[in-house]
C-alpha cells in the first residue's frame, strides 16, 4: 500500500461522520438504563427538590418573612409557651420550642445535611479510591500496612472518637466533617483494593506494562475506569450514610450546635416537646427519612444500571416490567455493554 | 514456506561456526525463573520453588521466527514474559542486540520496550473493556510520547488500516469486535512503535481455525513489510511449522530439542518431540491412518518437584535407569547439523518405532 493511498484513506476517515461510528460508552449505557428506571428517576427528582430547598433556603425565609433564627414568642407560641401547630399564624409546618418557623429551619437543615453528605463523600471517595488502588496495586509491604490501617479504621468505635474529639476541640461542623470523612473512606478503600487485586492480574494490565506504562498511569488510566461502577454505587450509598451520621452526631450534641439548625439537633430538641408538638419531631424526621431514602434508592438504581445482571433489592413490579421491555426493544444495549465487574453487594 | 526453509538451512550453515554474530537479535542464556511458594504460618517464608523455567538458552535471529512449543505449563509463557521484561529473572541473561536487558529497572527498560512488543493469547482479556480502541492502540504513542493529538489519531488509523480493521471504528469499545478483530487490535498495538521483536504468546490459540489463518497471514505480511522478528509461542504444531524458521520444544521448564524447522519436524530426535508430532492431527487421512501414535502415559509432573535426571524420563517410552540419574546435555547428536540440539541420552534413530515401545511399556 502506497503512502498516498494511506493518506487518502486517512482523509476520508477524517471526513466521515464521527457520530455514526461512536461506540456507546459505559456512561451512556448506564444513563439510558437509569433514565428508564422510574424509582431512580423519582429519587433524583426528590433529591433535586431537597437540593433546591437547601439552595433557596434564604428565599424561604424571605417569602415567609421569618428569618431562620428569629423567635416569634407572640405568634409562634401558645399561651402556655408551647409551639404552635402547622398552618397557624402563617407557620406552614408550625414552630419549634423557641417559637421559630419550622419550615425555614428544615430548609436550612437541608443545607447542612447535603453539604456534609456530599463533601464528606467526595473527599472520602477520593481518599478511598487512591488508598485502595495503591494498596491493591503495589501489594507487598505497602498493602500490608494500608490494609491493616483500613481494617483498624473499620474496627474503630466512631462514636468514641467523635466524643473525645468534641470534648477536646468543642463540637463544630469541622469536627463533624473530619470524623465522617475519616470513617467513610475505609469501606470504599476495601472494595477498591479487592477490585484492584483482581483487575491487576488481567492481561490488559500486563499489556500496558509491556508498553512501558508506569504504575500511576496503569492505576489511573487502565484500572480506574474499571472501578468506576462499584465506586459510583458506593459513593451514592455513602451520601445518605454520611447524612445519617451527621444527624446522629448532632442529635448526640457532638455535631452542629443550636441555634444553627440541623435535622439531627432539631430531633434532639424535639424530644422534649413531641408529646405536645408532634410536628416538631415529625417534619425534621420526615425530611431526614425522605432524603436518605431517595439517595439509597438512587444508589440502588445506579447499581442496577451499571450492572444489569444484579437483581434490585426493592424491585417494583413496574420497574421489572419496564426493564424487561427495554431489553427486548434494544438487545444491542446488552450485547454492546462492556464486561462489568460484579458488585459484591451494598456497602 | 519451503523456499524460506532452504534459505534458512543455507544461512544457518554459514552462521553455525560463530554463534555470536550480527544476525542474532535476542539471545537467552541459561535463563532460570523460579516462583517462590510462600507459606508457614504467620510469618511467611519460602517453602518451595515452582521451577517454571530452568536453564533455557535460545537465540532468535533477526527477521526470522522462532517457534516455541510445549504443553500447557511447560514455561513457554513465563519465558516470553521474562524476555519482554515483565518478570524478574531468577538467574541467567537476556541479551537484546548484544546488550544485557536482564532485570532492568522500569526506566532502564523503557528504550527496549519500544523494540520488544507482545501479542497476547486472550483477545478478550488483553484489551481494556473500558477504553476505546483508538485509545488502546494509541497507548504506545502516549506512553513513549512519540505522537499526540491529531498526529496520534492519524497514526492509529493508519495502523488499524494496516492490520485490516476499519479505521472508522476508532471510537468503538473492544466488546464491539469479534475475536479475530480484537486480535488485530492487539497486533496493531504491538506494531505501533515499529518494534524489532514481537513476542507472540499463543496469538491464535483462542481463535477459530479460519480466523487463525487470517491472523497468521497478517503476521507473515507484517514480518515481510517491516522486517519483524517473532518469538512465536504455540502448542499447535502445525501453526508453528507454518510460521517458524526454527523451533524449540520445551518440556517442564527445559528445552528438549531445538533446531531448524525441517530438522525438528522431519527427524525429531527427542522422544518427547516425536510424541508431540505423532499426536498432531494430520490433514491427509491416508497419512493419518498409517501413522503410529505414541501414547504418553501419566500427567506432566509438577514443576515444584520435577523428576530427577531427564525431566521427561517418567513418561518416556525409551527411558532407562540412566535417564533418572543423569541430566542429559542439550547437544547436537551424531549425524545432526550443528544447530539441531537434543537433550536426550537415547535419541530417536531414523525409522525407529516408538509407538511399539510405548505400547509394550503400558502392558
Amino acid at each position: 500500500m502506497s503512502i498516498t493511498e494511506i493518506q487518502f484513506q486517512a482523509q476520508t476517515v477524517e471526513s466521515a461522520p464521527e457520530q455514526a461510528i461512536q461506540g456507546r460508552s459505559q456512561w451512556q449505557l448506564t444513563w439510558r438504563r437509569l433514565r428508564s428506571d422510574r424509582v431512580a428517576v423519582g429519587s433524583v427528582v426528590v433529591i433535586l427538590i431537597v437540593a433546591i430547598c437547601a439552595i433557596i433556603a434564604p428565599v424561604f425565609a424571605a417569602l415567609t418573612g421569618h428569618p431562620v433564627d428569629q423567635e416569634y414568642p407572640n405568634t409562634g407560641w401558645t399561651l402556655q409557651g408551647l409551639p404552635v401547630g402547622p398552618m397557624t399564624h402563617g407557620f406552614l409546618l408550625g414552630t419549634d420550642s423557641q417559637a421559630r418557623d419550622l419550615i425555614v429551619r428544615i430548609a436550612y437543615g437541608a443545607r447542612i445535611s447535603l453539604f456534609v453528605g456530599i463533601s464528606t463523600t467526595f473527599v472520602a471517595t477520593l481518599a478511598g479510591v487512591t488508598i485502595g488502588m495503591i494498596s491493591g496495586y503495589f501489594g507487598g509491604g505497602v498493602d500490608a500496612v494500608l490494609a491493616r490501617f483500613i481494617d483498624a479504621v473499620l474496627a474503630f468505635p466512631f462514636i468514641v472518637l467523635a466524643l473525645s474529639l468534641a470534648a477536646v476541640f468543642g463540637p463544630s461542623l469541622t469536627i463533624v466533617l473530619v470524623v465522617i470523612t475519616f470513617f467513610s473512606w475505609a469501606g470504599i478503600s476495601r472494595v477498591v483494593r479487592g477490585q484492584t487485586l483482581s483487575i491487576k492480574e488481567k492481561e490488559y494490565i500486563e499489556a500496558a506494562r509491556s508498553l512501558g506504562a508506569g504504575p500511576w498511569r496503569i492505576m489511573f488510566i487502565d484500572i480506574l475506569p474499571n472501578l468506576m461502577a462499584p465506586v459510583l454505587v458506593l459513593a451514592t450509598l455513602s451520601i445518605p450514610a454520611a447524612i445519617v451520621f451527621e444527624a446522629t452526631l448532632s442529635y448526640l450534641g457532638l455535631g452542629i450546635q443550636l441555634p444553627t439548625p440541623s435535622w439531627g439537633n432539631m430531633l434532639a430538641d424535639a424530644q422534649n416537646d413531641f408529646q405536645v408538638a408532634w410536628w416538631y419531631l415529625l417534619f425534621p424526621a420526615l425530611a431526614l427519612l425522605i432524603t436518605t431514602l431517595a439517595f439509597n434508592l438512587l444508589g440502588d438504581g445506579v447499581r442496577d444500571a451499571m450492572d444489569p445482571r444484579t437483581e434490585r433489592i426493592f424491585a417494583a413490579a413496574s420497574g421489572r416490567r419496564g426493564r424487561r421491555k427495554r431489553r427486548r426493544v434494544t438487545p444491542i444495549d446488552v450485547l454492546s455493554d462492556p464486561a462489568q465487574p460484579t458488585l459484591g453487594g451494598p456497602a | 514456506m519451503s523456499e524460506t526453509g532452504n534459505r534458512d538451512i543455507a544461512s544457518a550453515a554459514r552462521l553455525e561456526a560463530e554463534l555470536w554474530d550480527d544476525d542474532v537479535l535476542v539471545s537467552v542464556e541459561n535463563l532460570v525463573k523460579y516462583y517462590p511458594i510462600r507459606g508457614g504460618g504467620i510469618i511467611s517464608r519460602t517453602i518451595g520453588q515452582v521451577q517454571a523455567v530452568d536453564g533455557v538458552s535460545l537465540v532468535v535471529r533477526r527477521g526470522q521466527t522462532l517457534g516455541l512449543v510445549g504443553e500447557t505449563g511447560c514455561g513457554k509463557s513465563t519465558l516470553a514474559r521474562c524476555i519482554a521484561g515483565l518478570f524478574q529473572v531468577t538467574s541467567g541473561r537476556i541479551l537484546f542486540e548484544g546488550r544485557d536487558i536482564t532485570n532492568l529497572s522500569r526506566r532502564q527498560m523503557q528504550p527496549f520496550r519500544r523494540e520488544i512488543q507482545m501479542i497476547f493469547q486472550d483477545p478478550y482479556g488483553s484489551l481494556n473493556p473500558r477504553r476505546r480502541v483508538g485509545s488502546i492502540i494509541g497507548d504506545p504513542f502516549t506512553v513513549h510520547k512519540t505522537a499526540s493529538g491529531a498526529q496520534r489519531k492519524r497514526a492509529v488509523q493508519e495502523l488499524m488500516e494496516r492490520v485490516g480493521l476499519n479505521p472508522e471504528h476508532y471510537n468503538r469499545f473492544p466488546a464491539e469486535f469479534s475475536g479475530g478483530q480484537r486480535q488485530r487490535i492487539g497486533v496493531a498495538r504491538a506494531l505501533a512503535l515499529r518494534p524489532k521483536l514481537i513476542i507472540c504468546d499463543e496469538p491464535v490459540s483462542a481463535l477459530d481455525v479460519s480466523i487463525q489463518a487470517q491472523v497468521l497471514n497478517l503476521l507473515a505480511d507484517l514480518q515481510d513489510d517491516f522486517g519483524l522478528t517473532y518469538l512465536f509461542i504455540a502448542h499447535d504444531l502445525e501453526v508453528v511449522r507454518h510460521v517458524s524458521h526454527s523451533v524449540s520444544v520445551m518440556y517442564l521448564g527445559k528445552i528438549a530439542e531445538q533446531g531448524l524447522k525441517n530438522d525438528v519436524y522431519d527427524s525429531a530426535r527427542h522422544p518427547y518431540t516425536a510424541a508431540l508430532l505423532s499426536a498432531a492431527p494430520a490433514a491427509d487421512p491416508n497419512a493419518a491412518a498409517q501413522r503410529q501414535r505414541i501414547l504418553l502415559t501419566g500427567d506432566v509432573p509438577s514443576p515444584v518437584n520435577p523428576p530427577s535426571g531427564c525431566r521427561f524420563h517418567t513418561r518416556c517410552p525409551k527411558a532407562q535407569s540412566l535417564c533418572g540419574e543423569q541430566e542429559p546435555v542439550l547437544e547436537a547428536k551424531a549425524g545432526d547439523p550443528a544447530n539441531h540440539l537434543t537433550a536426550c541420552h537415547f535419541p530417536v534413530q531414523a525409522g525407529e518405532q516408538l509407538a511399539r515401545a510405548a505400547g509394550r511399556d503400558q502392558r
